[in-house]
């Protein structure tokens, strides 16, 4: 740095250990070009707009069917609703689905039922979209993952703990619990030739399912212990039938119809009969249920209908919002303007010729791409952080002011949203300096660095055959992943895909491809330079 | 006049991007068409539109025209070039006259090209892709009145879109710029209103540039279209037209 002070450095060794003032040159470079600063600004305010914006259109409230007359809004019978429906959350805080038909027991303290399913078959609605659906408008058809069983549940709250054996439409016999977690038991499809048995118990906080063909050998499916369960519980029957995509793409509510034989309880429950509820079936539960029905039998038997599910909330069933889904479109807006400065910012060089005086003062080549690049880098990178968490505050403050359902995020992911946008705006920009100092021009620069992440938002949404999906896989735009909220579940036949809000890649995946495309610009930039005259 | 376009053909003939830009213009249309029709998959019932998706390549073709466009202005700013052309052509909408009809040429040929192309590609892709009459799909053909306006209304989109771009480089003056603003003006609109509550977003897609223009490509479920297809790409006129006569007027008053 004190090179004018020591004459006898040979020419070579100009400049060699100064990084920190070539650092200081191009930030006084970029500092003092008006349009620039301008342009920074404005990329962060037009972040926190748009967000603002996109959040703002989201109204919740809507008819179902025809209003019915003389009732207001949310009251019993009316079709018509102001305000999200209802969304349960699970004990870990997750959004759930839970709705299904129970016929149970209170049960106080350690017992046993036992129960054999001889058949489970199921209807699919017809309805089209625009009405409500109804049991009159049905075709025959099961849902995979159409559910009757023994459930057991600290209370009939919905998102209560719980703990459940059954058999399913299309995955065997299951024992799942909390929503999430779920252990495959025997194969096959329930018929009244091939009925299955199933088993539940407790023993204090220990739930325990089994499974069985004949009632004689029984086989341990999975084990729960649910923390703080109370003395005295619900446990019985239950049937549920999830929203189904087999035979539409738009999605069919369902319903499964059980029968059960053989009922047996061994504990001591509270009350002499069995009481029967549907549950999370009301005008104001967000998931589309085609009612319910119990008929007895003689010999402990039951017939049960139901509807819905008990599993991870989904968008778009839930229709909840979330930090992605708001400040998305303003971190692209705000991209492409941090392309354009980033590429002017070493082509402008090149036009006027600039870059000899630079290099010249720098002979270090490589200082001077790696000073501009980490300069770039940082501004962007504080662009993307800021415009995000100010964006997703005000977004998300307005969302609820609309009576939005905002799916819940734990600080750790609302954080990562956060700066994973500054990160996501921060690698770009640093890719597209790469790119306009291996071409030179703002022209191919900034239209390649846009249509690499524009393009993907709208090719995605044209054609549906998937094609979406993979250019956010493979192509920098993958980079958007890292903003993805919504948590996935293999337990519900979903298409989680980019249109309902779920990214293709894990976060830090996507950020990787990201990276991986700026660290190889960056070295060809990196090569190029030092080949090149300037 | 003639001058003054023989002098702008020189220019852009003898400018070794301007090949290449049309090259450009043609291989990146004709396959993201190609792209798009290899990786679609089509099951089920559902209404796709075979004459849309095999014209999809437009989507990202428009962005090498929007860059030649605004290279034969802006790169003469950029460059100081601007400056010798005037004291050559002082009568300054004489020249922006004879860069527009320079420049349209040379997007009508590219265009032309680039959407037979994407025809010919369609109609022996798509049928694999489970688009063919023994899914209810007829093949894309020519002959179809519809697909027929909607390929020489995909020319048309892509002249005024070149139109466009040249008005806004001229009021611009920056390449780096101009290209910014106008494919962000083009690509953003249509996501926007992916994200925004009715009627928002009916109006959005109504008066945005590319979803309005690219209207015309559509030739199934017309009704749920959010403009009809002249009428839409009458209004990418309408913006090329404003941004031809500020781009013109600014011209006119400014010191080069």
């Amino acid at each position: 740095m004190n090179t004018s002070n020591t004459p006898s450095m040979p020419p070579n060794e100009v400049g060699r250990g100064s990084f920190i003032p070539v650092l200081r040159s191009e930030w006084t470079k970029f500092r003092t070009v008006r349009g620039w600063g301008i342009g920074v600004l404005a990329a962060v305010l037009l972040c926190v707009g748009f967000t603002f914006l996109v959040a703002n259109g989201n109204n919740e409230g809507g008819c179902t069917g025809p209003p019915a007359p003389g009732s207001g809004p949310n009251s019993p019978g009316s079709n018509c609703y102001v305000g999200h429906p209802f969304v349960p959350i699970g004990p870990n805080g997750e959004a759930v689905a839970d709705s299904y038909s129970y016929v149970h027991h209170r049960l106080t303290g350690n017992g046993t039922v036992t129960v054999q399913v001889t058949s489970l078959t199921g209807v699919i609605s017809t309805s089209p979209a625009s009405e409500a659906p109804s049991l009159t408008r049905t075709k025959p058809g099961l849902a995979r993952w159409a559910k009757a069983g023994i459930l057991l549940t600290s209370s009939a709250k919905q998102g209560s703990p719980y703990a459940a054996v059954m058999a399913t439409g299309g995955h065997g016999v299951n024992w799942q619990y909390n929503y999430t977690h779920d252990q495959s038991g025997l194969p096959g499809v329930v018929t009244n030739s091939s009925p299955r048995w199933l088993r539940l118990t407790r023993n204090g906080n220990t739930l325990v399912g089994y499974d069985s063909t004949n009632d004689a050998t029984w086989h341990e499916i999975g084990t729960a212990r649910l923390a703080g369960l109370p003395a005295t519980v619900n446990i019985g029957l239950f049937v549920t039938s999830p929203v189904t995509f087999q035979s539409t793409s738009g999605g069919a509510p369902t319903a499964a119809t059980a029968t059960f034989d053989h009922i047996t309880m061994n504990g001591r429950a509270t009350a002499a009969d069995w009481k029967s509820t549907s549950v999370g079936s009301g005008p104001r539960d967000y998931y589309p249920t085609l009612g319910a029905s119990t008929t007895r039998r003689p010999d402990n038997g039951v017939v049960l209908s139901g509807s819905g599910d008990i599993s991870l909330a989904v968008n778009p069933l839930a229709g909840g919002d979330d930090a992605s889904s708001i400040v998305w479109f303003g971190l692209l807006v705000a991209l492409i303007m941090i392309i354009v400065i980033a590429t002017m910012f070493i082509t402008v060089e090149y036009r006027r010729g600039l870059i000899r005086t630079t290099f010249t003062a720098t002979p270090r080549r490589g200082f001077v791409l790696a000073t501009k690049a980490i300069i770039i880098g940082v501004v962007a990178f504080v662009v993307g952080t800021l415009g995000s968490a100010a964006g997703v505050a005000l977004g998300e403050h307005r969302l609820i002011a609309n009576g939005n359902f905002i799916f819940p995020a734990n600080t750790f992911t609302v954080t990562r949203v956060i700066f994973g946008s500054g990160a996501l705006v921060g690698v770009s920009a640093v890719a597209v300096l790469a790119i306009a100092t291996i071409l030179r021009k703002s022209a191919s620069a900034v239209t390649a660095g846009i249509v690499v992440f524009v393009l993907p938002y709208v090719i995605g949404s044209i054609a549906t055959g998937g094609v979406g999906t993979w250019l956010f896989r493979l192509t920098p735009a993958a980079g958007f992943d890292v903003l993805g909220t919504l948590p996935r579940s293999t337990l519900v036949n979903f298409p989680q895909t980019m249109a309902n809000g779920y990214y293709p890649l894990a976060p830090w995946a996507g950020l990787a491809v990201l990276c991986a495309y700026a660290a190889l610009a960056l070295a060809m930039a990196f090569f190029v330079l030092r080949r090149r005259d300037a | 006049m003639s001058d003054a376009l023989r002098a702008e053909w020189t220019k852009l003939r003898t400018l070794a991007s301007t090949g290449w830009l049309l090259v450009g213009t043609v291989v990146l249309t004709i396959g993201a068409s190609a792209a798009v029709a290899a990786a679609t998959h089509v099951s089920g019932e559902n209404g796709q539109d075979p004459t849309k998706l095999a014209l999809i390549g437009v989507y990202l073709g428009q962005s090498v025209v929007v860059v030649l466009a605004v290279l034969t202005i802006a790169e003469e700013y950029g460059t100081g070039m601007m400056r010798v052309t005037l004291a050559a052509l002082p009568r300054r909408l004489v020249l922006l006259g004879a860069k527009v009809a320079n420049v349209v040429g040379l997007t009508f040929v590219a265009a032309l090209i680039a959407l037979v192309g994407c025809l010919v590609v369609a109609r022996f892709m798509l049928p694999a892709d489970g688009l063919n009459p023994a899914h209810g799909y007829a093949f894309v053909s020519i002959t179809h009145a519809a697909t027929l306006r909607a390929a020489t209304g995909s020319v048309l989109y892509l002249i005024l879109i070149a139109l466009f771009s040249v008005g806004v480089a001229t009021a611009v003056r920056d390449t780096g710029a101009s290209i910014g603003l106008v494919l962000g003006l083009l690509y953003l609109p249509p996501i926007l209103a992916q994200v925004v509550a009715e009627p928002l977003r009916q109006h959005l897609l109504q008066i945005a540039p590319m979803s309005a223009g690219l209207a015309v490509q559509a030739t199934t479920s017309l009704r749920d279209q959010p403009i009809t297809p002249w009428a839409g790409l009458g209004v990418l006129a309408a913006w090329a037209t404003v941004s031809l006569l500020v781009g013109g007027l600014l011209l006119r008053r400014r010191d080069a």
